[in-house]
């Protein structure tokens, strides 16, 4: 990493950790931020390249679009559960289990956690494996209507490819 | 609104109950790891709903701290279900 | 205040309500995987909609610390990303030990 980024990882990691010291805390008082400034500082030199990887461009649209794709999640996972609930108290019980994998274009660490993130909080799938050379999934379906909802429609794939920028 | 958060902590416990059937009964080991899991996580609500009850404001710090063990919980247990060691 | 006590035991119920739903699944259905389908997803939402409703209550009632639900919106947003993270650590596990799926007209495990 250059050194411009060295700093910036470091100045980041270190407010991120006293915002977190003074919410979990609320004391305002001279010895506890004091002695919170000292922890954070001693936590931010150790790890500084946790947070932070100087690899992506364009963060700024990246998060807001990923800050745009919440509300439609939170949607999928109300969803979700009323299918699960329907499912489970339904007296004959109509699940019918399989197994698919498929391959996206995705190659990049935090869109793959997303991704499988968002598959296994949609109506009906859980990931399996996950293979980050060639973007694999293996998800388990729980009936064929959201299996072929993953496979076919493709809709989760489309958008979180939107949301990283790639192709 | 104190009877609320009674009935509905009492609910949670029974729920707790259910759970424990599965990880007494479960043929297995995966079934049992999940039904502690599910327990933990049902601990979370019960504790903040109890603190409100109680109004002692300390819980919530108890919570979320037993969050976060529950979580590294399962996933070294996993890991070690996985590939029969912990360390390479 | 009537109103929000209303929306509070909304919230409390319909908590309440996945929650059962989940353990109800945890008991009923018929193999590993689809047991951690329930779980998995109902669990999450269930324990997120019980302090969501808790929330509300300290808004209304106790309106001058507001650093209670800012920790309690963290403590919602960390249920939310580590409770499908463990499901899927667990699945992993039992998948590459050998764990048979149950396919439709088999009997129960």
């Amino acid at each position: 990493m250059r050194k411009g980024e060295k700093w910036f990882g470091l100045l980041f990691t270190f407010c991120v950790m006293a915002v977190f010291w003074v919410l979990l805390s609320g004391i305002f008082d001279a010895f506890h931020l004091i002695s919170g400034l000292v922890c954070c500082a001693i936590v931010a030199i150790i790890s500084r390249d946790l947070l932070v990887n100087g690899k992506s461009e364009n963060k700024l649209l990246k998060s807001l679009r990923l800050i745009m794709y919440i509300p439609w999640e939170l949607w999928q996972i109300v969803l979700a559960n009323i299918d699960v609930a329907y499912r489970v108290l339904h007296p004959k019980m109509p699940i019918d289990p399989l197994i698919i994998e498929f391959e996206t274009t995705l190659r990049g660490d935090f869109s793959l956690l997303t991704l499988a993130n968002s598959i296994t909080l949609t109506p009906g799938t859980i990931t399996i494996l996950v293979e980050p050379e060639r973007g694999k999934f293996w998800v388990h379906a729980i009936a064929k209507e959201p299996a072929d909802a993953l496979l076919v429609d493709q809709t989760m794939q489309r958008k979180v490819a939107n949301v990283f920028i790639e192709t | 609104m104190v009877t609320i958060f009674w009935v509905t902590s009492l609910l949670i416990a029974v729920t707790m109950g259910l759970s424990l059937y599965r990880g007494v009964a479960g043929p297995g080991v995966f079934n049992r790891v999940a039904a502690v899991n599910i327990i933990g996580t049902k601990t979370i609500a019960l504790l903040v709903v109890m603190g409100y009850y109680f109004e002692r404001p300390y819980f919530f710090d108890i919570a979320l701290l037993y969050a976060m063990i529950n979580f590294i919980g399962t996933l070294v247990f996993a890991k070690y279900l996985e590939r029969g060691e912990l360390w390479s | 205040m009537v109103i929000v006590h209303v929306v509070v035991t909304v919230l409390l119920g319909a908590g309440v309500f996945f929650t059962l739903v989940g353990s109800i699944g945890l008991l009923r259905f018929p193999d590993f995987y689809t047991r951690l389908h329930a779980t998995g997803k109902c669990d999450t939402l269930g324990a997120g909609l019980v302090i969501l409703g808790a929330m509300v209550y300290h808004f209304f009632q106790y309106p001058e610390t507001l650093l209670v639900p800012a920790k309690l919106a963290f403590l919602i947003l960390f249920i939310f990303i580590a409770n499908p993270t463990a499901t899927h650590a667990i699945m992993k596990a039992a998948y590459k030990t050998g764990v048979e799926p149950w396919r439709l007209g088999e009997e129960r495990r």
